[in-house]
């Protein structure tokens, strides 16, 4: 069906779009007839910066299973990522040494 | 009869509040006058499908015109503007019926236009078409509405200041006769809506025929989606060149 539905995100980030890098603060989200994707209906994404104006975007229009899929996969890089930084934190006193060792290299 | 020989191009049309617009416009070449019609295309805009059935109805004998119904939001490419319309929540009903009125002057400006124009719309546009046909009865000689959903509407949060009423309680302004393509497995309308909508159409004596095809959901015309359905598209168009040539000469 068409239909106006539109979910927003804020967002904190940057994407790539045809101009080049951009700033994003919002993904308009939605389910409904694609564009290009040779579907009934897909997941559309519109990645954009409203306080620029809103007039790029960086679009992704995904099945629904992929859609879904997509979701467990952000999950789990973040979880994996959130692991590893843990880990990178902890280590940290032993690879940056301690204040005196730090000093004593200036 | 089938005209092999047409001319496309995008040109420019006064539509609402006198806005200059860009349309796709597909005539038959060849001898004669030939009737027009006004297309109006589906949520996601002004896309390849749309103006292959604009082609598609030159081919069979009518001078088509499919106005680009987010032309203020350009330039751009059609799918950018159709996201910021979608963002925005679409276009006002009253917008789309003006616009809509300013492209059937434009067939009708036309040295080869026979002066009858109808109008049809898939989907969103088909819910349009119903509407412009309500609104604007004086300009169009025939209505098609290929699945349009909420014509009726069921649920309250879908009326709002840009679409304030359900195109079926305006019915009773349509003067012209009316031709109604749906798919059974279709869920917006569904069965039942269109059941309804046939029913409000009978009680106010309204010319209509209503074809539903079994094994077709949503959008079965359209040959870039799984949701094609290659014989009774094939039926369906047939059914809409005949219902043309017989209210529009």
């Amino acid at each position: 069906m068409c239909s106006y539905i539109v979910e927003k995100a804020r967002l904190v980030g940057s994407a790539k779009g045809p101009n080049g890098w951009m700033r994003v603060d919002t993904a308009n989200v939605y389910f409904d007839h694609p564009f290009h994707a040779p579907l009934d209906h897909a997941l559309g994404i519109d990645f954009i910066c409203e306080a620029d104006g809103g007039r790029e975007r960086v679009a992704v229009e995904l099945s629904r299973e992929s859609a879904l899929a997509l979701i467990e996969t952000i999950k789990a890089a973040l979880a994996s990522g959130d692991v590893a930084h843990t880990k990178a934190v902890e280590a940290r006193p032993t690879l940056v040494g301690t204040q005196t060792e730090m000093a004593s290299l200036f | 009869m089938s005209y092999q020989g047409m001319l496309a191009d995008t040109v420019k049309f006064r539509g609402d509040n006198g806005d200059t617009g860009e349309a796709y416009y597909a005539w038959p070449t060849g001898a004669g006058k030939f009737p027009g019609v006004v297309l109006i295309h589906h949520m996601p805009g002004w896309d390849e499908w749309i103006c292959e059935a604009t082609r598609k109805l030159a081919h069979h004998g009518f001078a088509t015109i499919a106005p680009h119904l987010y032309f203020r939001e350009g330039p751009g490419s059609p799918d950018d503007i159709g996201a910021r319309v979608r963002a925005a929540g679409g276009v006002t009903d009253e917008q789309v019926v003006g616009d809509a009125r300013g492209a059937a002057a434009y067939l009708r400006a036309q040295p080869h236009a026979n002066g009858k124009v109808g109008v049809i719309g898939y989907c969103s546009g088909g819910r349009h078409a119903f509407l412009i046909a309500c609104k604007a009865p004086a300009e169009f000689d025939a209505l098609v509405d290929c699945w349009g959903g909420n014509v009726i509407v069921d649920d309250p949060k879908a009326l709002n200041a840009k679409r304030p009423v359900a195109p079926i309680d305006l019915a009773d302004g349509i003067k012209c006769p009316i031709l109604g393509i749906f798919g059974n497995d279709d869920e917006n309308p569904n069965k039942d809506q269109v059941n309804r909508t046939e029913a409000v159409l009978k009680k106010l004596g309204k010319n209509y025929t209503f074809h539903r095809y079994d094994g077709a959901g949503h959008a079965f015309f359209n040959a870039s989606r799984v949701a094609y359905r290659a014989e009774q598209a094939a039926d369906g168009w047939s059914k809409v060149f005949a219902f043309f040539h017989k209210h529009l000469g």
